[in-house]
């Protein structure tokens, strides 16, 4: 019989972290459940912080380099906090062709923030997708988690300015 | 489960049906959802709801449906007689919440007319639906709709009146090659693994569709998900594996949802889990999330991905067939592979020979967007020319305007000029204009586009995907997009497009996987197409 390696204490109180360690329950705290591990993270805290590196590595018995090594490579985990609501521009082909460019350049010029930034008052991240599959109905912008088709650069902002 | 199972299921779901004289359909995909199909299916609900006995509405079901393709004239809804296929429908396009109760009442009269959108058109009438047959027309995520569909016979077929060899056997006689763009032929795959000799083998289904501008994969995840999962059975039971996995795209949060639900149901019913179907041929299926890498598109990042690894390639040979997940032989094909198996087995291999053209058989699903009238999804048997596609299905440009070029096969393809649109759609003809047919995203560019600028952008998209791994990748596809960069800006010198075109043969010839391999061809087409278009940017005086 093997001996179990003991798992580390949950790094806070936070209800999130028993999310997080169901996950790894799940899939035996395998080490191969890694980016399902991190999948978890971020959508429980919305980003990837130290601390929950730290806790996910001693969790499945990996060297944290692993760990950083993984987080990094993936474009879709964050290391840094998001803003209160997300504009993620969809730069596919097709939206590209139908000119994604100008929505960055509109929403760049009205809130100041470049793609991968956020607001100084945390109100507004803006990023870019490599396709979200919305082809059929480029230019396409996701806000927080909703698909937008067909967007003029005056649709997306006041649509931005609308969220609060 | 055994036929008469399947036989029972289908009929319960028919006699539960039996009082419905029409189905509402609404389609319930992405495009559409993003378009507004909710609301309009929650509006459709309460009409139908609040019908008085007699009515027309009475006796109507509205169903959520998987995509019906027209992606551009969404939200669509289809009214139709039980049964019947889409050509045989109503359909209505961009419809509101508030048109709800003039739909209902007109089921039984004339269509109305301000929303109506024929299904003669060519878009659709061009068409031919093997992959898709059930896409629009059942509900996704309901398993007896799909069985009351034909579903699940052919894995039912196989596990109980094929032995493996047998399966394998009617694969290769289908003449099916990998629909994720390469086009190895599929039964030879399936022999490869099947022929190893290891207790532990995997079917791994390529979901992580990351060319920009295709949605096939997609659309059918989420418009007939137990498709792909019966296909994957059956390749588990040719091979010889016990366990699949499903490597999908995080960005697709819908089609994970409807595939996770099609999961659970096919376990509870038994057509995955121990004993599948009865037999001694067990087959578990278990969902990987992708998290925003192209190159795990590879099939060897693919499974350093599944292992829980950074996405970086590994040389080939050894080849997954033989060395892949875990050391184990694992056979890896694409979502739209594995949707073309049910068929096959179900109808013969010599039936999808007799579609398409020698070398290329069956038919392929593209995602046809950019400037083009008619986006969304298509069907059509190989050999269709692409002025067909474009012009006909396509409608055309929008405005009037001409079709500058169509760009096939992503980052990894090329441009298809004005000049040779009556080229029929293959993977050989496609491969002699310096294109590819990759997974199936089609493009169409109008005469305001720039070439330099198109690739330019595909040359971006390869220099901040490429996995750093190998030096020709990692520092050549840098290089190239600033010489791209700067001649797209009018920068350039002739040295310039020089080394541009010297790189380009290094980079192909050098690069570890298919992502640098191929980075070059986006330039290389446009080179030869649009040579004058770089020539004219170049400075003055060079």
């Amino acid at each position: 019989m093997t001996l179990q390696p003991a798992r580390p204490a949950l790094p806070s109180e936070d209800k999130r972290w028993k999310l997080v360690n169901g996950t790894m329950r799940r899939q035996g705290y395998a080490g191969n459940a890694l980016i399902e591990t991190l999948h978890s993270v971020q959508s429980a805290f919305g980003y990837l912080d130290q601390a929950s590196l730290r806790f996910v590595a001693a969790s499945l018995d990996l060297p944290l380099s692993k760990v950083y090594g993984v987080a990094t490579f993936y474009h879709l985990f964050m290391l840094e906090p998001k803003g209160r609501h997300a504009c993620v521009v969809c730069a596919g082909t097709a939206c590209y062709i139908k000119g994604s460019a100008g929505l960055v350049q509109a929403v760049e010029q009205r809130f100041g923030v470049a793609p991968g930034e956020t607001t100084a008052d945390n109100r507004l991240s803006v990023l870019t997708a490599r396709c979200v599959g919305a082809c059929g109905l480029a230019p396409a912008v996701v806000l927080d988690g909703n698909v937008l088709g067909k967007q003029s650069a005056e649709e997306l902002l006041s649509r931005i300015e609308e969220m609060q | 489960m055994n036929v008469d199972d399947l036989a029972d299921m289908a009929q319960r779901y028919r006699d539960e049906e039996a009082g419905v004289h029409r189905e509402l359909r609404v389609c319930m995909a992405a495009s559409c959802q993003s378009s507004g199909a909710q609301p309009v299916f929650d509006a459709l609900v309460a009409a139908q709801g609040a019908a008085a006995a007699g009515a027309p509405g009475d006796g109507c079901k509205v169903k959520g449906v998987g995509c019906m393709g027209l992606c551009s004239a969404g939200p669509l809804v289809a009214v139709a007689e039980p049964g019947s296929g889409l050509a045989g429908s109503v359909l209505y396009r961009d419809v509101g919440p508030g048109d709800a109760v003039e739909i209902l009442d007109s089921v039984a009269g004339a269509p109305v007319q301000r929303l109506h959108c024929p299904t003669d058109q060519p878009f659709f009438a061009r068409q031919q639906r093997v992959v898709l047959e059930n896409s629009g027309l059942i509900d996704p995520e309901s398993l007896r709709a799909y069985v009351a569909a034909g579903g699940y016979a052919a894995l039912v077929h196989a596990l109980t009146e094929m032995t493996p060899a047998e399966v394998v056997q009617e694969i290769i006689a289908s003449g099916l090659r990998g629909r994720g763009g390469g086009g190895y032929p599929t039964g030879l795959k399936w022999s490869t693994v099947a022929k190893m000799a290891d207790a532990q083998k995997y079917v791994v289904c390529n979901a992580d569709e990351g060319d920009p501008g295709a949605f096939m994969d997609r659309a059918v995840l989420e418009s007939d998900p137990h498709r792909v999962l019966e296909g994957m059975a059956i390749a588990g039971y040719a091979v010889g594996a016990s366990k699949g996995y499903v490597y999908v795209r995080a960005e697709y949060p819908l089609a994970v949802e409807r595939l996770t639900t099609a999961i659970r149901k096919a376990k509870r019913e038994g057509f995955l889990g121990h004993k599948v179907a009865e037999t001694q041929f067990a087959f578990e299926v278990e969902i990987r999330l992708g998290a925003g890498a192209f190159v795990c598109g590879e099939e060897t990042a693919l499974m350093a991905s599944i292992e829980g690894q950074r996405g970086q390639p590994r040389p080939r040979p050894p080849y997954p067939a033989e060395h892949g997940l875990w050391g184990h032989p694992t056979l890896i094909n694409n979502v739209e592979t594995f949707a073309n198996i049910a068929p096959i087995i179900r109808n013969g291999g010599a039936w999808f020979a007799a579609i398409g053209t020698p070398k290329s058989k069956g038919t392929k699903v593209f995602a046809l967007a950019g400037t083009i009238v008619n986006t969304g999804l298509i069907e059509v048997p190989m050999g269709t020319s692409l002025r067909d596609i474009v012009e006909l299905i396509g409608g055309g440009i929008p405005g009037g305007k001409a079709v500058k070029a169509v760009q096939t096969g992503g980052p990894s393809g090329g441009c298809v000029p004005e000049q040779h649109l009556d080229i029929p759609v293959d993977y050989d003809s496609l491969k002699t204009l310096g294109t590819i047919m990759g997974s199936g995203g089609m493009i169409v560019m109008d005469e305001s586009s720039d070439m330099v600028d198109v690739a330019r952008y595909f040359m971006e998209f390869c220099m901040t995907e490429s996995c750093g791994k190998c030096v020709p990748c990692r520092t050549g596809t840098q290089q190239m997009h600033g010489l791209l960069d700067r001649i797209a800006k009018d920068q350039g010198t002739r040295a310039d497009l020089e080394l541009l075109e010297e790189l380009c043969e290094v980079v192909q010839a050098t690069s570890l996987c298919g992502l640098g391999q191929t980075a070059p061809n986006p330039v290389l087409s446009t080179l030869r197409f649009f040579r004058a278009e770089y020539e004219r940017k170049l400075g003055p005086g060079h």
